[in-house]
């Protein structure tokens, strides 16, 4: 057992599924020579060499473009949007093109790829390399969404993304690049579609994503010492979503608290309440609660993007003040 | 810089006698095809849009004769001729024309989405610029496995002014990508004229030297000067020589897509491009050129029947059934996204 970086197992995950797959060829900005502007693919050039591992141009619609017509015709790429803003640049690849083309032509093409990209806030980049876009991805059929939370499951969960065959939008929480843990030797292949369950508590049930899910943790053990025992669930997989275990650890303790770094509109909490409050509607102590970046585009300065995103103090907070009503 | 000719019997990268009547046979079929598609608009049994490339027949069909089995075809929302070059028979093509379950991806992707992976197709792409990327990846993947197989992408004069020309053909020539551009200049992106929204007057072959690549032009209505082109360009991809950028002027008869009358051309331009109609003008060279008159004419006889066959075989289709709706977002064929 190794302690690893999150921005050691994002390379760790894809060394592992290139040296398994000679198919598996990884392209993106910086990503060879530099080995990544957050430094999370640092070795790969070196191990598989220029053929498997490439650098491409400031070319975001290229960069999607080559992935999807590689993924049709028998490779597995992998391929680095840099920040997930940039999406914005080359969505239409993404929405429009590796999305809809399974459906379009009747199942004759498949695109087992990847595009992992670092997304969201905390590093006071400010508004343009700072936002949340896992719900914009939600909301397109045809790609499955999967946030890690901790080294283990980005290893893990990447190599479940690279050997799944359909498009994986795999975004890697910037916040934690830097954090550590606690990583097995050896080959490492987790399950999309599995939320999984962190803690175990009675009094209510806290459902976070990607960089929320550590702060998810701590408010959970400050309401522990204020006698308030919660559930925290890390949900991993927007799409496919893991109903069964949210479900089941949401009607347990009647109250659900959702933690989502997103701006508030359409962020995957809504649909979480909704999914609750049309089938376990019943089992429900009190209103959902969804706690949430406020409705903007992110601010720069440290001060104002610590107010913006949900804090581990605002979170504890908000669900006391829930608890007690 | 390569310029429009015709061919003659002296240039020793002619097309043979046989290549000439397999592109005469593909012009016919491809002519005749797009009346009937348009006769069914007419007729109301194509719902939706569609856009004819009547008059541009002649690029699909050089491309077409000269590509060989493991190319990879990625054209634009105007691809019914692109696809039935490849040997996509013309059932399944016209049936998905009409919604129906035996179309060719049982009516899922309509008129602009043609694809037929197992003949080359890759798909026909309706959002602009998006497919020359694609293709990208393609021959990528044709470099990678170590194969000789080419891609080729044809899109419109319009798509020269989107981003992801420029990016594609960046990213072809710097990692020297078996890759063929082919730019179709009909004159007009929609309904505004090219030139009055183009910085330059050749709005694909133009931009060729910001790319490192030679500049290309080819008189898109002469099936043996594109045929001719078109084998230079995959010859060299083939022998890893890279990408090329070939502009073909062509003109389309039609508008733009079945809501378009095309009012805004002048009919002097109109006329004297129907005056330059490949069809007609490839019949008369074959047959000045020696080939008898019967042999065409058996070849545009057959295609007829081949056509009312085809239409029959369309027409015939049961619309499709509930259990495609859901079907094959997903590889496992299904569609959910909870469990």
């Amino acid at each position: 057992m190794a302690e690893l970086t999150y921005r050691e197992a994002i390379a760790r995950g894809i060394a592992q599924e290139m040296r398994r797959d000679e198919n598996v060829v990884f392209l993106g900005e910086d990503v060879a020579a530099a080995g990544g502007v957050f430094k999370g693919t640092v070795g790969l050039l070196e191990e598989f060499g220029p053929k498997r591992v490439r650098d491409t141009p400031i070319s975001e619609q290229a960069i999607l473009g080559a992935a999807m017509g590689a993924a049709m015709t028998g490779l597995r790429p992998v391929a680095e949007i840099m920040f997930s803003d940039f999406f914005a640049v080359c969505w239409d690849i993404v929405v429009n093109e590796i999305a809809k083309s399974r459906y379009m032509t009747n199942g004759q093409v498949s695109f087992p790829l990847v595009i992992r990209s670092g997304n969201g806030g905390g590093l006071r980049f400010g508004a343009q390399h700072s936002q949340s876009v896992e719900s914009w991805a939600m909301a397109v059929p045809g790609l499955k969404v999967v946030v890690p939370s901790s080294p283990v499951d980005v290893v893990g969960l990447l190599a479940a993304s690279i050997r799944d065959p359909d498009p994986v939008i795999f975004l890697e929480a910037k916040a934690l690049y830097s954090t550590k843990g606690e990583v097995p030797e050896g080959d490492i292949h987790d399950e999309l579609g599995k939320a999984k369950v962190l803690r175990r508590g009675d009094d209510a049930t806290l459902v976070a994503l990607g960089s929320m899910v550590p702060r998810a943790m701590k408010a959970a053990e400050q309401l522990a010492t204020t006698g308030i025992d919660c559930t925290v669930v890390d949900v991993r997989s927007l799409v496919p979503l893991d109903t069964q275990t949210l479900l089941e650890e949401i009607g347990r303790t009647g109250r659900l608290f959702t933690v989502e770094e997103n701006p508030r509109l359409c962020g995957w909490g809504g649909e979480l309440v909704s999914i609750v409050g049309e089938e376990i509607f019943y089992d429900l102590d009190g209103a959902p609660v969804r706690i949430t970046t406020p409705h903007i585009p992110l601010p720069a300065a440290d001060a104002l993007e610590d107010m913006a995103i949900p804090s581990v103090e605002r979170i504890a907070e908000r669900v006391q003040k829930a608890m007690q009503e | 810089m390569t310029t429009a000719r015709p061919s003659t019997k002296a240039s020793n990268t002619a097309p043979t006698a046989d290549t000439r009547i397999a592109m005469y046979r593909l012009l016919v079929e491809l002519r005749y095809f797009e009346k009937r598609a348009y006769d069914l608009f007419l007729q109301n049994l194509v719902k939706g849009t569609s856009h004819l490339s009547l008059g541009q027949e002649a690029i699909a069909a050089a491309f077409g004769v000269a590509m060989r089995p493991g190319d990879h075809t990625f054209a634009t929302y105007r691809g019914h001729a692109h696809t039935l070059a490849r040997g996509v028979p013309m059932g399944p093509v016209l049936a998905e024309l009409l919604g129906r379950e035996n179309g060719l991806m049982a009516g899922k992707g309509g008129s602009m989405h043609l694809t037929s992976v197992e003949h080359g197709m890759m798909g026909s792409y309706a959002i602009i610029g998006a497919h020359l990327p694609i293709a990208c990846g393609s021959a990528w993947s044709a470099q990678y496995r170590g194969t000789d197989e080419v891609s080729v992408a044809f899109f419109g004069d319009g798509t020269t002014n989107i981003g992801a020309f420029h990016e594609a053909l960046n990213f072809a020539k710097i990692w020297d990508l078996p890759v063929v551009f082919v730019c179709e200049n009909n004159l007009y992106m929609e309904y505004t004229a090219i030139k009055d929204v183009t910085a330059v007057e050749h709005p694909a072959a133009d931009r060729a030297a910001a790319y490192g690549l030679e500049k290309i032009i080819v008189d898109g209505n002469d099936p043996d000067a594109m045929h001719e082109v078109a084998t230079a360009a995959l010859d060299r991809a083939r022998a890893g020589g890279g990408p090329s950028l070939i502009e073909a002027t062509t003109y389309r008869h039609g508008g733009h897509s079945r809501a378009d009358p095309a009012k805004y051309r002048p009919e002097a331009e109109v006329q004297e491009w129907l005056a330059r109609d490949p069809l007609p003008m490839y019949r008369a060279r074959l047959i000045a050129d020696g080939v008898a008159e019967k042999e065409l004419v058996a070849i545009e006889e057959a295609t007829a029947k081949a056509v009312d066959e085809a239409t029959e075989f369309a027409k015939a289709g049961a619309a499709p059934g509930e259990d495609l709706l859901l079907k094959d977002v997903w590889s496992d064929g299904g569609w959910t996204w909870r469990n």
